[in-house]
């Protein structure tokens, strides 16, 4: 396996009317555990329900009921922060965080303010071959979704489903290394490459699945490094959190809006207030939701109705015996074991399923070949097809493994094999099965080729007059002579036969 | 048999499987008692139907030889524990009207075990009092009178009604709950038994929650082995509350030897407090001697974090509360105010919990609501966290050293009358659980026995404090100072 380093990338920076000034990126992202229960009570988390059809007594905070920790949920934690490198802590314990709103029957989130589950980690988060950025994660705790509140149903009514709540999130918090809106797209996609690979969220941003608060503060150059020495967050600017984000485009614009309002607000000689801002999508701005004096008053305190979770190291083990071949490890293993570049490794280990394909193909075949052929033939060919996913590929990976292996053995050449491809995807079957049903089969012999090439010579006088003098045009021959076989004829025989033929 | 409501639940078990009796006829003498005593407002919810349908179904298992423990016993539930389509509203205005479509495991495991329900009892509101004044039913009055005169005395709170019923024979027994003393105090006010058990024994799934770090459930009853047979049916282990212990039940009824010898009883030197009256400090020296009649050792004990208990209490007790009834907001189940023209969510939030909590109420959600905020955590919330690990240790170590039980006094007075408080200073009130709290803080079982009568002929109770998990050694010191004290008074029907 290559042991892959990186450089840190390059920080952008956004000019100011008077200097030039840095970004600084923390993140809280919220990742619905995948888990068929929610976090506290037996209802089913099935997306597109309807209405207030997923609830138990627990969830609509019935009188006298009581949370019960989903042992699941809390496995997929621990396996998230295994993913992420992360310190499990063997106890933790739940916190109640009051406010009032009627989306929160209880009036109180559950969730892991003093000890979370997971401690720190790291997410490495590539920006291009070679240049990559180490984010590291301050921590991971579970935490109960609110419900839904529907304001545009009645004009005098407001309505409420409580299928989400108490469904189980992870709220995974990094620390504020995350240095522009490029940077901080990867960092999610990245993010939710491994939750995928760990299997323990569907990464679903669309149904808000994956959703993040991104918090922003801009400082001039230099600062940040002083912030990295000492840890004090003196050294950086004020910062503003962009909550409930779950579109990696609007994210980007979101901190570009973001991070300019607040150096125009310094450079004109004002402060920055510590404050909620959404972004508004259609204005392509953000503004104020609440400012610091208007935060809420949390109250947290312990959950006297859960006692402090204790898990055993053994537990632990087993998890993260159990864990997959994570992006980074199966990328350097490609660039390494099969030689592919940086670039392929990365297109083909983005989805785990692509993955396994690819690695289906080149064991049945050959690395290089399989890798060209999975990201330009068949990743293609399925986009073009309505978008498929590589599980819905009408073309398997023996298939395809089997159509290489015809190219090298030189049965066929590579524009037949295009054809087979083409033939295997729409109609199936085996392909040298198929190449040799349908005479597709390249011409080896060179007594053949040698007639076809003398034939052909013999034709065309006046070009064997012109491709003496220019030996460029010998090709014209070759063009032929392939016509004349039907493409089946092996191109590099016939190259050599027109060459030899024509004394050049 | 005659006045058969006035059976204790073991002479009533018993006569039932002679045949002697049957749960038809205890449940209609009970139901006549109660249709007789609307002026104790013990019951506010009565449920007759359901209770004849209980007991001809106990009859019929009886008559089958099939007879759980308690079977075809009539007993009062406390309005705060949810009993399936029967009103279950904590003697709050907020649960107006709800009835839950599910059944707490407590109340379950009594009808597992055969027992009748005859309705729910009367109580202060979300168990937040000790006089039963908060209720919204208006309070439970106490049996007992002082003497001949005709005024009326508060059977202490907050499981008041449950109290007051017990000892006026409308029921052979009840289900109560303590968060600071709220079994304890009302069973020492009216002359019977309350046990509170070990946190952790009874389940908490479906009694509507005031402190849920202190709350546990437990039987009030006429006799001490009354307790030990209903605490056994209401004990167990629940997937249901992670705070339930896996620990088995034992047959406590069996612990009762009635042996205490060379059992050490712990006198702490700090519950002797400045201003109680002389016949409390009496009757606990009066206990203490009993008990080493009867071959137990009396030593003298500290607990010396004792002061700072029940500021404690009023600070985790109201900070809990202040969380757990945020859900009462009108938007799911209960009151809900009616709204002005413009008025949104925030004062739907106001108006309802204003007209739905009552003052007790509303002054807790705002004491807790103060010791959670930002700034004032560390200073009360924490702090009173820290108090309560002391306290705890402070038990810890006096068990260490090899004491079996505690003998407290169980409240710093008799029954005081209803509306005397109503002008006093809360923390008045307060002090009535000065003796109780430490053992809920501390997660103890405590009991409270009848151990005599003041001057006034108003019963007093003795507290024993048990070691935790050990309910049955704790019964059974209690069932032989009961014996010793021979308390059998009871009060004379004015009703």
């Amino acid at each position: 396996m290559l042991d892959l380093t990186y450089e840190a990338p390059k920080v952008k920076t956004i000019a100011g009317a008077k200097h030039d000034w840095e970004l600084v990126i923390g993140m809280e992202v919220h990742a619905q555990v995948s888990s068929n229960a929610k976090l506290f009570s037996g209802a089913s988390t099935k997306f597109g329900a309807e209405p207030n059809s997923n609830v138990a007594f627990v969830d609509a905070a019935m009188p006298g009921m009581l949370p019960v920790i989903n042992e699941f949920c809390v496995e997929q934690a621990v396996r998230t922060g295994l993913g992420l490198k992360a310190g499990i802590n063997l106890t933790s314990a739940f916190d109640r965080k009051n406010y009032f709103y009627p989306d929160l029957p209880q009036g109180y989130q559950i969730s892991q303010l003093y000890h979370p589950i997971v401690g720190e980690g790291e997410v490495l988060v590539e920006m291009g071959p070679g240049v990559a950025r180490k984010v590291r994660i301050e921590r991971i705790h579970l935490e109960q979704d609110a419900g839904k509140s529907i304001h545009d149903m009645d004009p005098h009514m407001s309505f409420v489903d409580l299928n989400r709540t108490g469904v189980a999130l992870m709220e995974i918090v990094s620390r504020p290394d995350i240095r522009g809106p490029e940077e901080a797209a990867a960092y999610i996609t990245k993010l939710r490459q491994i939750l995928r690979y760990l299997g323990t969220c569907d990464g679903n941003m669309q149904n808000g699945n994956l959703r993040a608060d991104v918090n922003v503060s801009i400082c001039l150059p230099g600062a940040y490094e002083k912030y990295q020495e000492t840890q004090d967050f003196s050294h950086l600017g004020t910062r503003c959190e962009i909550k409930n984000m779950n579109s990696m485009r609007f994210i980007q614009q979101a901190i570009e809006y973001e991070a300019r309002r607040q150096i125009a607000i310094v450079e004109g000689g004002g402060k920055v207030d510590q404050e909620t801002r959404l972004y508004d999508p259609d204005k392509g701005e953000t503004r104020s939701m609440r400012s610091k004096e208007e935060a809420h008053d949390y109250r947290y305190f312990p959950d006297p109705d859960l006692l402090p979770l204790e898990i055993e190291q053994a537990w632990v083990d087993d998890i993260a015996a159990s864990l997959p071949e994570l992006p980074d490890q199966k990328k350097a293993r490609f660039m390494g074991d099969y030689g592919l570049s940086d670039y392929d490794a990365s297109v083909l280990t983005a989805e785990h399923e692509n993955a396994a394909f690819f690695e289906d193909v080149a064991n049945a075949s050959d690395g290089k070949l399989a890798a060209n052929w999975v990201i330009n033939d068949l990743f293609g060919r399925l986009k073009k097809d309505g978008d498929k996913g590589i599980s819905e590929s009408p073309v398997s990976p023996a298939q395809l493994g089997g159509i290489i292996n015809l190219i090298q053995k030189g049965d066929i050449s590579g524009k037949i094999a295009k054809d087979l491809f083409e033939i295997v995807y729409a109609e199936g079957g085996d392909p040298s099965q198929i190449v040799e049903e349908r005479g597709m089969k390249q011409v080896t012999d060179t007594g053949a080729i040698e007639a076809a090439v003398d034939e052909v010579i013999a034709a065309n006088p006046a070009q064997v007059e012109k491709a003496q003098a220019n030996p460029k045009l010998a090709g014209w021959f070759v063009g032929q002579v392939m016509k004349a076989t039907g493409g089946k004829a092996n191109p590099a025989a016939v190259n050599e036969l027109v060459m030899k033929k024509l004394g050049l | 048999m005659a006045d058969l409501n006035k059976l204790t639940l073991a002479d009533a078990r018993d006569a039932l499987k002679k045949g002697e009796t049957t749960s038809v006829e205890l449940t209609e003498a009970c139901l006549k008692a109660i249709d007789a005593a609307d002026a104790l407002n013990a019951f506010v919810h009565k449920t007759p139907e359901i209770a004849m349908e209980r007991a001809r179904a106990a009859d019929a298992r009886l008559a089958e030889g099939d007879a759980p423990a308690m079977c075809g016993l009539p007993i009062g539930i406390k309005d705060l524990f949810c009993t399936r389509g029967v009103p279950s509203q904590a003697a709050s205005g907020i649960l107006e009207g709800f009835r839950p479509e599910y059944e707490s495991t407590v109340s379950q495991n009594l009808i597992d075990a055969g027992a009748v329900m005859l309705g729910k009892l009367n109580m202060d509101e979300f168990a937040m009092g000790s006089s039963n004044e908060t209720s919204v039913y208006g309070n439970a009055v106490n049996p007992w009178r002082r003497g001949n005169d005709e005024a009326a005395l508060t059977p202490g709170g907050s499981s008041g009604g449950s109290a007051s019923a017990v000892a006026a024979d409308l029921c052979l027994a009840a289900t109560g709950t303590d968060t600071g003393g709220s079994i304890r105090q009302p069973a020492a006010f009216t002359g019977i038994v309350g046990i509170k058990p070990t946190y952790g024994r009874c389940s908490r799934w479906g009694i509507i929650a005031f402190a849920s770090s202190l709350d546990q459930a437990g039987p009030m009853t006429k006799t001490v082995r009354d307790a030990a047979i209903m605490l056994e049916a209401m004990c167990s282990s629940d997937a249901k509350d992670s705070t339930s212990t896996d620990l088995p039940v034992p047959n406590f009824e069996a612990l009762l030897t009635g042996d205490i010898r060379g059992k050490k009883i712990g006198i702490p030197r700090e519950y002797r407090i400045d201003g109680t009256p002389e016949e409390i400090e009496k009757i606990w020296s009066d206990g203490a001697a009993m008990l080493k009649d009867a071959g137990a050792e009396i030593v003298d004990i500290s607990l010396p974090h004792t002061k700072y208990a029940l500021p404690a209490y009023y600070v985790i007790a109201p900070a809990e509360a202040s969380s757990n009834l945020a859900r009462y907001d009108g938007v799911r189940y209960g009151h809900r105010a009616k709204l002005a023209q413009g008025d949104g969510i925030t004062e739907m939030y106001e108006k309802t919990r204003a007209e739905g909590f009552g003052d007790e109420v509303q002054r807790r959600v705002m004491i807790g609501t103060y010791v959670l905020s930002a700034g004032f955590y560390d200073a009360y919330y924490n702090r009173a966290r820290k108090v309560r690990t002391l306290i705890k240790k402070d038990f810890e170590d006096a068990f260490a050293q090899g004491v079996d039980a505690i003998l407290t006094p169980a409240t710093p007075s008799s029954a005081f009358g209803l509306g005397e408080m109503a002008e006093a200073d809360p923390v008045q009130m307060y002090l009535n659980d000065v003796f109780t709290v430490t053992v809920n803080l501390a997660g103890l079982p405590g009991i409270s026995v009848p151990a005599g009568l003041d001057k006034q002929g108003l019963p007093l109770g003795l507290q024993l404090i048990g070691k935790p998990w050990d309910e049955g050694d704790l019964l059974n010191i209690a069932a032989s100072l009961e014996k010793s004290a021979g308390f059998v008074a009871k009060p004379a029907q004015w009703w």
